[in-house]
């Protein structure tokens, strides 16, 4: 058992977490709220300069060989400034649903660039009716020649506003099945989406989009075990993510509680909020320790084993996480409810976080419908 | 960072569940899968079988009796003796006095305490809390006044657990009442069979008799039993209390009860089916399992860094505080797993035995917050010390 990081995941961190202070503190995320797009092109190609976006994907396809880990540092060291670049969107949903389905052309051809930093990607599962439910897709994949045409409708697709291609989940003759298709594809329509943590993503309408068959990613009725992956990966990065933010709004907190003055004292010297504090301190503690466990367990193939701390972890975002960020905004009183106030943002983050890749409810049924839970009696 | 035991670790685990499954008595088993209720002999009887082993104290150095585990296997060990649902041994002599002997007291008080608390052949129970010195221990008042090679001993202490089966007991007294109040404050080892001594046991809510008051009347105490020196006591509590953190993470336990949880669930049903097979039990089973996983994560961080020899990380000071608080939200769950058997109290055959423990070990649970220092007290330290808040 070892819980430190090697000697070039603490340097990848430290690098991300100074990038983050230095060159895109929260100030730069209010000034793209407001943008079309969102975020930067250039700050995400200097990302792929950087290597950040290859740490988890193999040397073959133009990454690092890294694991999962290495993607969760780049995660949390972000989120403690609000850097809005789509990471998660791009390389956990978008990129390794097209490394596990795609073959080596396909890679090439999306995976490559998106690594370098030239392109970004999205990906295109959920459905109004789907909640959750990789499995539950109306969309249709028709064989028409020798390709197939798509039509039916994808909800809350993040970044799927600007990417340059989504991988989107069809079902076809022989299942739920995986495509790549340019944004700009004809019969593509896409209705931008405002997000309540200041981000964008889209609806997107596919009305008899015809494509060849090489966009079709692996075979036909792959694409469910493949978006099941791409979901643990996703709950993990967004637990990761949640890290990043609950221990920064605990030091907001901390730092507020002993400047703030009220009865000619720092209001953290009261007992209430202090105790308060420490629990906060507490959630944040198991958060980070079982986010350590679900990173790692991320990259098993054995399902019971990810299920065990992905679903443990997305929990504790979902019930420590969010109490951090409630109390976060009652400890800061009224300044806590104005825009102008950083810890609002980080509020709203953590809720969008918690609306993504299962809420509790999900994770609850998932963990006490694996067969592990029953045989631990 | 990697998660997994070594190949040697788990090795070990094998080696100390065939282990235990050999050595406990046929009839401490069945209580032990049962009803899990022990009496004081029954855990004195297995603190002899590990010391007949050599197993007793594997917290101690090897020289004075320690096993030479390090942090990895003193903790796969703990948790297979939970997991057996072994008896606990008596912790105020194995992991609080002895430790504190060995780091700061004599050669004589070495040679003269160490081997009779690992024979078992002296019992030792804890001297701190009085009727007026709970959280603010450092106010306590009991006197040990200075008359030459002795001192005499006057007061009262109380939640003196298990003192009623104790030879001895490790008490704080107050040696100088005129400084500062944690200044004047000594460590003393004193006989319970000196005249003068008086043990009143009381009934616990769980109606054991775990907990005693005990009475000094002009007891005298040899100057020698003294551990780290005159009005040094408050340094020696406070270095006593860094011994107790991970004991009381309350891992084992945890583990414990959620596996009486779903052997409940899995036998009492409900709407027809068993309760495991419920999606609502199942759910509400399943939240305290996962919260238990965080739980466990966070002590194993602080088990990584005791292995790697660092002090371990601000987060293990949370252990207690959380540990504590999910033990008796599991114990409240085995309450209402049991629906109506709820009701039962120390009876025979009406319930199954495994149901017959839990209520007054849901009683017993209740304390978990209280000793130790209170959960309150801890967020107090926590808050000063971790979080560098104003004091007030």
């Amino acid at each position: 058992m070892d819980f430190d990081l090697n000697q070039d995941q603490k340097m990848l961190a430290q690098t991300v977490a100074d990038f983050a202070k230095n060159e895109s503190p929260v100030e730069r995320f209010r000034q793209l709220r407001d943008d079309d797009i969102g975020y930067s092109a250039a700050v995400w190609q200097k990302m792929g300069e950087l290597g950040w976006l290859g740490v988890a994907f193999p040397e073959s396809v133009g990454g690092f060989g890294g694991s999962f880990v290495e993607c969760a540092l780049v995660i949390e060291n972000l989120a403690a400034t609000l850097v809005p670049e789509p990471y998660l969107a791009s390389v956990v949903l978008g990129g390794f649903a097209l490394l596990r389905a795609g073959n080596a052309a396909q890679h090439a051809a999306y995976l490559t660039p998106m690594i370098e930093g030239e392109t970004t990607l999205a990906l295109a599962y959920s459905e109004a009716q789907s909640r959750h439910d990789v499995s539950a897709v109306e969309t249709t994949a028709h064989v028409k020649g020798d390709g197939y045409a798509l039509s039916g409708r994808k909800v809350w697709v993040l970044n799927g506003h600007h990417a340059d291609h989504l991988i989107v989940s069809a079902r076809a003759p022989g299942g739920v099945t995986l495509f790549v298709i340019p944004r700009d594809a004809e019969g593509v329509t896409v209705t931008v989406a405002k997000t309540i943590d200041g981000h964008k993503a889209a609806f997107i309408d596919f009305d008899g989009v015809v494509v060849d068959s090489d966009a079709r990613l692996g075979d036909e009725g792959s694409g469910t075990a493949v978006l099941e992956r791409v979901m643990d990966y996703a709950a993990a990065a967004a637990v990761a993510e949640g890290v990043g933010l609950a221990s920064t709004m605990l030091h907001m907190t901390v730092d507020y509680l002993g400047t703030r003055e009220q009865f000619g004292v720092k209001v953290g010297s009261f007992q209430a909020l202090q105790h308060r504090a420490v629990d906060m301190y507490a959630e944040t503690e198991l958060l980070r320790a079982i986010s350590m466990a679900s990173m790692l367990r991320a990259d098993e193939d054995e399902r019971s084993v990810r299920v065990g701390d992905i679903s443990s972890a997305k929990l504790q975002l979902a019930t420590g996480g969010i109490w951090v960020a409630q109390q976060s905004l009652q400890l800061h009183g009224g300044i806590g409810v104005t825009d102008e106030h950083d810890i609002g943002l980080y509020f709203k983050r953590m809720y969008a976080l918690n609306a993504l890749f299962g809420d509790a409810e999900h994770h609850v049924a998932r963990f006490a419908s694996d067969t592990s839970f029953a045989e631990a009696g | 960072m990697n998660l997994t035991f070594t190949e040697e670790e788990e090795a070990f685990r094998q080696e100390v569940r065939d282990w235990i499954e050999t050595a406990m008595p046929a009839d401490m088993r069945e209580r032990a899968q049962g009803s899990g209720g022990f009496t004081p002999e029954d855990s004195a009887t297995w603190h002899r079988i590990l010391y007949d082993k050599g197993w007793v104290a594997p917290n101690w150095p090897e020289e004075v009796g320690g096993t030479g585990w390090d942090a990895a296997r003193r903790f796969i060990f703990e948790e297979e003796m939970e997991l057996a649902g072994a008896p606990q041994l008596s912790v105020f002599g194995l992991t609080m006095v002895g430790p504190l002997i060995i780091s700061f007291g004599t050669d004589e008080q070495k040679k003269r305490f160490l081997p009779k608390i690992l024979s078992a052949e002296e019992f030792w129970c804890q001297g701190y809390s009085e009727p007026g010195a709970g959280s603010d221990l450092a106010s306590l008042r009991t006197t040990a006044e200075d008359a030459g090679d002795h001192f005499i001993v006057n007061g009262q202490k109380t939640w003196t657990s298990y003192a009623q089966y104790a030879d001895w007991v490790f008490c704080l007294v107050r040696t100088d009442p005129d400084v500062k109040k944690q200044a004047g404050i000594t460590f003393l080892l004193i006989d319970l069979k000196t005249p003068g001594v008086e043990v009143k046991p009381m009934q616990t809510l769980g109606h054991t008799a775990a907990f005693c008051d005990t009475f000094f009347e002009n007891v005298k105490v040899p100057k020698e039993n003294v551990v780290g020196g005159v009005n040094q006591g408050w340094t020696m509590a406070k270095a006593l209390l860094g011994h107790e953190r991970t004991m009381l993470a309350m891992i084992g336990p945890c583990r414990n009860v959620l596996q009486k949880i779903k052997r409940i669930a899995a036998t009492k049903t409900v709407n027809g089916r068993p309760m495991l097979e419920d999606p609502v039990w199942r759910a509400k089973i399943a939240r305290l399992e996962m919260r238990f996983r965080a739980h466990l994560m966070v002590s194993y961080r602080a088990l990584d860094d005791q292995q790697k020899g660092k002090m371990p990380g601000p987060e293990s000071s949370i252990l207690k505080l959380v540990g504590t608080k999910l033990i008796q939200e599991l114990t409240e769950l085995a309450m209402e797993v049991m629906g109506e058997s709820a009701l039962t109290w120390y009876n025979e055959g009406v319930c199954m035995p495994v149901e017959e423990s839990i209520g007054p070990y849901f009683c017993y649970e209740r304390a978990a917050t209280i000793y130790g220092g209170s959960n309150e007290i801890q967020r107090n330290v926590i808050a000063k010390m971790i979080l560098q808040l104003p004091s007030s």
